[in-house]
């Protein structure tokens, strides 16, 4: 139990030797099939009509007028585009070359594109709010996963993601609520996320269990402890206990007034502009510094970096607990970020989704923003639609991260790549 | 600097690994520490770098006492060590690699790359070694992958360096290649410490030799003492390179294989068109520097490989493209070459690992139920037989030791009547008494008709054993000679070269090493 | 390559998944026996001397360091944790604690009713309710506990098998759904004779549970897509499939417009078996069954005996012929019908109808059974009938005391996390450790037998 793609049969050298195989055609066939199945089922079969996405709020400075388009041509236009792409990636796996990152993304917003300019054709779609849902339902994915890629990235598995959320949410709730500053939660989220993190260091590091086991009890039992004190403490004195002061939103000067992102991105509250800082600073700490090598050599191979002098245990412990302090402050989006009450098991399984999302972005801050985005995007979708009114039942546009998911571990969206030492326990001697 | 080790003593649970050890390095010598598979020496040399802490004795250093708390420590003090098996994280660079744990910074914590890179050219340049820095370590050949590591410990001013087991994985020319980078160290004053029990390089490079047995020094010499000499040494006795055998008596021909190639997951041919037959009642063994095409060879035989071409017949049977079970059931033993990974699984009781191939056979199943009484009943059996030393069938095949743990294996595949049985490396890891068990076992095999296939890397073993040599280097044939070929002969085609020649070059060898002397033999 | 450090280390324990004891236990006592007869040199005599005045010494350490006394050490922690919130919950304890220092003793009884009610409660509703004014009522706790753990074990023994493979069968959430879906629909849909009816409404929960755990082990045979990441994402498409299948005509109730099904038949029910008066069913059956098959299975057949070499070398297995990746698929195969077995015990016992949260949180709860029990099919028994009495007690302790169900959740998972680090439950009650017994033993024995 030690990495997300096992090596296949026959293949035992495969993990230590081919990393990311170029010349590969699965991406490019699952490309083609996708981009054909634009073709024709958001296209050629697709309603005429127009597709119209209004764009500005009333309060912008400037205001752009809805755009229409043609749903049927557009889609036609955006499934050609993915096809595009496809032969694109063909060509490049015949000569046994990688195929380029943005190919991925292009594809990506523009098989979205299609779909959604099929869905919503005679319909108008307010596609502002579609990104501003977005990046709300995204935030708390984006901690999360942020967290994986901290523990993951010296070896240790974060499967309780989904418990140092919940756990943030409910102590930036109580925490906020008993002082009544909220600034106050949101210095508590990331100690309870640290709390969680740190009952998985001590027993997957320090007493050597599995790590995905802890994982999965710590979730239970951050349940449990905050649905008992939920249901005892926090529903008898709600006014004291579970009441807290949302986060303001601050507005960025000129940032915020760029038409349709500025909104979007620059008038939000403090926490998304951590999020911000965190991913590029995380990123380029673990690409670019120092710290970021020797992390990823603990990942890599601990053993290796043992003999250069590098502590294995003392640097994923700290990087354990760094995860559980960012998905703790994660969680307090739910709660003071969101301007809500602390309920029940309210994180209701995003932690899992940050996992697939940290695992779909490929072990990068990064690629988990991207990934994030695009779950957030999925479920902001079924919502919108969902108002809108589309043939295409709600739970179907929910499956959407986790068949992607299944998609992306299969393999048959290019090969993810796992730390080489995720999962397994690093004894000296 | 003089390295100095005093009564160094390290115990895993009850095992000894090193009794009271005693080791000087003087600065700017080669200094070789001689032992079998298992001696301690990889042990001693962990101790050194701080990866084990010793239960007893001292590490002076320059005549002061030091303790490395971890390798960190151990590299301060002027240790540096390439380990038998590389320490490089395969998703770096050669520049990452070779400065992780010093990393140059350009201040804020930044990697400075253009620094690592710089390092690793200017060593690279000092000493001929043509790396490229930002090649990716999961990219290189293992020979340069050595050198990375050469790099690494020589960027942190290593003043001596412990090489382990270094030639283990190395062509017969990449071998010659360390050898010339170790003299060029010495000359430049770093002292060497080379691990290894493979006698003819020690006498080539080293300026003097202890050996190691059973986790204790048991003498030491120069390098022109004699071979037979430096065995009895290190394996504790005299020892007769040789198995009582008698001729072999060739019956028919069993096996045929012809113009197989088997391909790597990433498409290189490792076993490139190659045939053979083998007869019933003979011994074919395959030689070769490891990492040559045996193990494939011999795996695409058992139906372990994924893409093979070409015909193996057993007696007719095509055995391409069929699973491996279904190979086994047409009489194929097979005792593969990483005991401890393939052969066993080591929290199975013996009574269970004896069956591991013919659980589901009569009579030690009925339908889909296994008769438990049976099973153990066949493990007294093959205990008594194959003298397993244990004091149950039904204790984890862990507790064993590696001798007996081969023991279990080889009784398994010969517990049931073959048409064909392959061992690889049969004997590696072993001690000399069970050394001696196996190759009696497999010459019995032999002996009762059955067509035998021997993979070594030890050309003691090969030669001890076969009737016919087959020569592999590069997933070809050099060549396939009969059993009593000159071991220079076999060397040389090791390293690629055609028989005809080898035999030539061996000839005016032989004349040279005559003439000059102990000095610089031929180096395997 | 194996290296010489391999086998001196073979006697260390191994880091992972808390892999039944027996051979880890086994290894250090046995390396040592071996080592016996040779330092007494006269072997035999001394040995069998020695052996008779070591048992009972032997016994007591044998206790001190079993894995039930384990177990039972983990669950008094569990509850004592799930002691202290309880009091820190109560608001009389509260108020005492205000002022703690002047009458302490009103702090500590307070904090002692808090916890005792509650738990007597807990006991009450799990086991055996004495207050109770009829005998039915007061058995009706044990059949209450007996009717919870049946889904509990059935689908425990799942994930446990597909442990003793090495697979991490986080799925049996989803494939409880699964199984309960199939079920519920060949039991509402198909009208069939009695008798014939559960039979095909069971078998058909089983092949619902074992298509949705095939799915994960075909990835891993096929693509080595970790299992662990398929069945988390697998459960919720589960969730989000029966909501959907919930609001179509195939499945809706007719006339509601809640997302349940129709009542299934009474033939496709499983029988009541202590009358109407309780709610206990065949389906309990079926799990003494499942384990009893479960135990076969894996100890005395030809397929469990491949699943367990897969299991702890996957590399042998196959150098000895076994076909792994087909091991895989079979083996999630068995572990999804099992917790589709549980999904039946659901439907076609406890419920009667399908909803979307017809495998309540049974699915994770299955793991830390899975876990507690050792992945073990008689361990998994009785940590479901464990787990089962809590979860019931849970329920009536909620009613009478107001404290709430949750706590049950934190008394399970300390009772895991701290069975899997028997070091921690050491440290906390100074136990020996299994394998100090015999280092500190032999010399004096020795010692004896030479004299």
């Amino acid at each position: 139990m030690s990495t997300v793609t096992a090596p296949t049969q026959g293949a035992a050298s495969q993990g230590a030797v081919g990393g990311s195989t170029p010349g590969s055609r699965k991406a490019p066939i699952t490309y083609a099939v996708l981009g054909l199945f634009a073709l024709v089922v958001f296209g050629l079969l697709g309603q005429p009509g127009s597709s119209t996405f209004s764009v500005s709020t009333r309060t912008d400075l400037f205001q752009i007028t809805p755009i229409g388009v043609p749903s049927r041509l557009t889609a036609i236009v955006l499934a050609l585009v993915c096809l595009g792409l496809a032969a694109f990636a063909a060509l490049r796996a015949k000569e046994g070359r990688r195929t380029p990152g943005w190919v991925a993304g292009t594809f990506a917003a523009a098989f979205v594109l299609a779909f959604l300019t099929w869905a919503v054709a005679g319909e108008s779609i307010p596609f502002t709010g579609l990104l501003q849902g977005t990046l709300f339902l995204a935030v708390p994915l984006v901690f999360g996963a942020l967290s994986g890629v901290m523990c993951e990235r010296v070896g240790v598995i974060n499967i309780a993601i989904e418990g140092q959320l919940l756990a943030g949410a409910f102590l930036a709730a109580v925490a906020a609520s008993l002082s009544g500053n909220v600034y106050a939660g949101l210095i508590a989220a990331p100690i309870a996320g640290v709390l969680v993190a740190l009952l998985l260091a001590v027993f997957t590091i320090t007493y050597a269990v599995n790590q995905i086991i802890v994982g999965v009890v710590l979730n239970v039992l951050v349940v449990g402890v905050t649905g008992f004190l939920y249901s005892t403490v926090l529903t008898v004195n709600a006014s004291s206990w579970n009441q807290p002061p949302g986060l303001q939103r601050i507005a960025i000067p000129l940032l915020s007034e760029i038409p349709v992102l500025g909104p979007v991105l620059f008038r939000q509250n403090l926490i998304v502009y951590l999020m911000y800082a965190a991913v590029i600073v995380a990123n380029i700490a673990l690409f670019r510094s120092k710290w970021g090598l020797r992390v990823r050599a603990v990942g890599e191979h601990p053993r290796a970096a043992d003999t250069v002098g590098i502590k294995v245990n003392a640097t994923r412990f700290k990087n354990v607990l760094l995860g559980g302090a960012i998905a703790g402050l994660g969680g307090a989006f739910f709660t003071i970020g969101a301007g809500l009450a602390f309920g029940k098991e309210m994180t209701a399984g995003k932690g899992y989704i940050a996992l697939a999302a940290m695992i779909f972005g490929r072990w990068s801050p990064k690629g988990a923003l991207g990934a994030a985005l695009l779950f957030g995007f999925a479920e902001q979708l079924r919502i919108s639609l969902g108002i809108v009114g589309t043939g295409i039942p709600s739970q179907f546009m929910l499956m959407t991260p986790y068949l992607v998911t299944i998609f992306a571990v299969a393999g048959l969206v290019g090969r993810v790549r796992p730390p080489a030492a995720n999962g397994t326990h690093y004894a000296k001697s | 600097m003089k390295l100095e080790l005093r009564g160094i003593t390290k115990r895993f649970g009850p095992l000894v690994a090193n009794d009271h050890i005693d080791l000087v390095i003087e600065p700017g010598e080669i200094h070789a520490l001689l032992g079998e598979n298992g001696a301690g020496k990889s042990t001693l040399m962990n101790v050194l770098y701080g990866l084990y802490d010793p239960d007893e004795g001292e590490i002076l250093v320059d005549g002061t006492a030091r303790t490395f708390a971890g390798p960190g420590d151990a590299m301060a003090a002027g240790i540096g060590m390439v380990h038998q098996h590389f320490m490089l994280v395969p998703v770096f660079t050669v520049a990452e690699n070779v400065v992780l744990g010093h990393e140059p910074t350009r201040g804020g914590g930044l990697l400075d790359l253009a620094e690592a890179r710089r390092l690793v050219r200017e060593i690279s340049d000092r000493f001929g070694f043509d790396v490229d820095p930002d090649a990716l370590v999961e990219d290189l050949p293992v020979g340069v992958q050595q050198r990375v590591e050469i790099i690494k410990a020589l960027s942190r001013d290593a003043k001596v360096l412990i090489l382990d087991e270094p030639t283990a994985v190395l062509t017969p020319q990449e071998t010659d290649e360390l050898i010339g980078i170790m003299r060029q160290l010495k000359a430049a004053g770093t002292s060497i410490v080379f691990i290894t029990h493979k006698l003819r390089e020690v006498r080539a490079v080293a300026d003097r030799i202890t050996v190691i047995r059973r986790g204790a020094v048991v003498g030491s010499a120069r390098p022109d003492a004699a071979e037979t000499e430096l065995a009895s040494l290190m394996v504790g006795r005299a020892v007769s390179l040789g198995v009582a055998k008698s001729p072999a008596r060739a019956g028919d021909v069993r096996l045929q294989v012809r113009d197989l190639v088997v391909r790597s997951a990433t498409g290189q041919r490792v076993v490139d068109g190659i045939s053979f037959d083998v007869a019933s009642g003979e011994i074919l063994a395959v030689a070769g520097v490891q990492g040559n095409g045996q193990t494939e060879l011999t795996e695409a035989i058992l139906g372990l490989q994924a893409h093979v071409h070409g015909s193996i017949e057993l007696r007719g049977t095509q055995l391409v493209g069929r699973t491996v079970d279904q190979v086994l059931e047409a009489g194929v033993g097979f005792v593969p070459e990483d005991r401890s990974k393939d052969g066993l699984v080591k929290e199975f009781s013996i009574a269970e690992n004896l069956v591991l191939d013919l659980h589901d056979k009569q009579p030690y199943a009925q339908g889909w139920s296994m008769r438990p009484r049976v099973i153990r009943e066949n493990a007294e059996r093959r205990v008594q037989e194959f003298d397993i030393r244990t004091t149950g069938v039904e204790l984890a095949a862990a507790n064993l030791s590696g001798g007996n743990q081969q023991k279990v294996v080889l009784a398994r595949e010969l517990s049931r009547p073959l048409e064909l049985f392959i061992a690889s490396q049969p004997t590696r890891g072993l001690d000399v008494g069970s050394i001696e068990f196996v190759h009696e076992r497999i010459v019995t095999e032999r002996d009762n008709g059955t067509p035998v296939i021997i993979v070594s890397t030890e050309l003691d073993e090969v030669v001890a054993l076969a009737d016919r040599i087959l020569v592999m280097y590069r997933g070809r044939i050099v060549g396939l000679v009969p059993g009593s070929t000159d071991r220079d002969v076999l060397g040389l085609m090791m390293a690629g070269v055609p028989v005809d020649e080898a035999v030539a070059q061996a000839a005016v060898h032989r004349t040279e090493t005559t003439a000059a002397g102990t000095e610089q033999g031929g180096v395997l | 390559m194996s290296t010489p450090e391999d086998h001196q280390n073979a006697g260390e324990p191994m880091p992972g998944a808390p892999r039944p004891g027996a051979a880890r236990e086994g290894t250090a006592q046995t390396s040592a026996e071996q080592a016996a007869p040779a330092q007494t040199g006269s072997g035999q005599p001394g040995h069998v001397g020695r052996s008779e005045e070591d048992r009972s010494a032997n016994l007591v350490h044998e206790i001190l360091s079993s894995s039930w006394l384990l177990s039972l050490l983990a669950l008094v922690v569990a509850l004592a944790v799930g002691g202290v919130l309880i009091a820190a919950a109560d608001e009389q304890v509260q108020e005492a604690a205000g002022y703690l220092f002047a009458r302490p003793t009103d702090f500590i009884g307070a904090a002692w009713s808090a916890v005792s009610e509650a738990y007597v409660a807990l006991f009450h509703g799990a086991v055996f309710d004495g207050q109770s004014a009829t005998f039915t009522r007061s058995i009706r706790s044990v059949t209450e506990t007996l009717t919870v753990s049946t889904p509990l074990i059935l689908a425990g023994l799942g994930v446990a098998l597909a442990f003793r493979a090495s697979l991490f069968n986080i799925g049996a959430q989803g494939q409880i759904i699964m199984g309960a879906t199939f079920a519920a629909w060949v039991g509402f849909t198909w009208h069939l004779p009695v008798g014939v009816h559960v039979v095909v409404a069971v078998l058909a929960g089983i092949l619902g549970g074992a298509l949705w755990g095939a799915i994960p082990g075909f990835l891993r045979a096929r693509t080595g897509a970790h299992e662990v990441i398929v069945t988390i994402m697998l459960n919720y498409i589960a969730v989000y499939l029966i909501s959907y299948l919930l609001i179509t005509p195939a499945f809706q109730r007719p006339g509601s417009s809640n997302p349940v099904s129709p009542l299934l038949d009474d033939t496709a029910l499983y029988p009541l078996l202590l009358g109407s008066g309780f709610r206990l069913h065949a389906g309990f059956l079926v799990a003494i069954a499942a384990t009893a098959f479960v135990w076969w299975l894996l100890n005395r057949s030809t397929v469990g005996f491949r699943f367990r070499a897969v299991g702890l070398n996957p590399h042998a297995a196959r150098t000895a012929g076994i076909k792994v990746e087909w091991a895989y698929v079979l083996v999630m195969i068995v572990a999804g019908g099992l917790a589709g077995l549980a999904g039946t015990a659901q439907v076609m016992g406890t419920e009667k109808y399908l909803t979307a949260g017809i495998a309540a949180s049974f699915g994770f709860d299955a793991i830390t059974v899975a876990l507690l029990g050792r992945s073990r099919p008689i361990g998994v028994f009785f940590a479901g009938l464990l787990f089962g009495a809590l979860r019931a007690g849970g329920v009536t302790m909620q009613a009478r005391t107001g404290t709430p169900i949750d706590i049950v959740l934190v008394v399970q998972s300390v009772i895991v996390l701290l069975i899997a680090a028997p070091p921690l439950v050491r440290a906390i009650f100074r136990l020996p450790a299994p394998n100090s017994r015999p280092r500190s033993a032999r010399p004096a024995a020795v010692k004896e037998a030479q004299a």
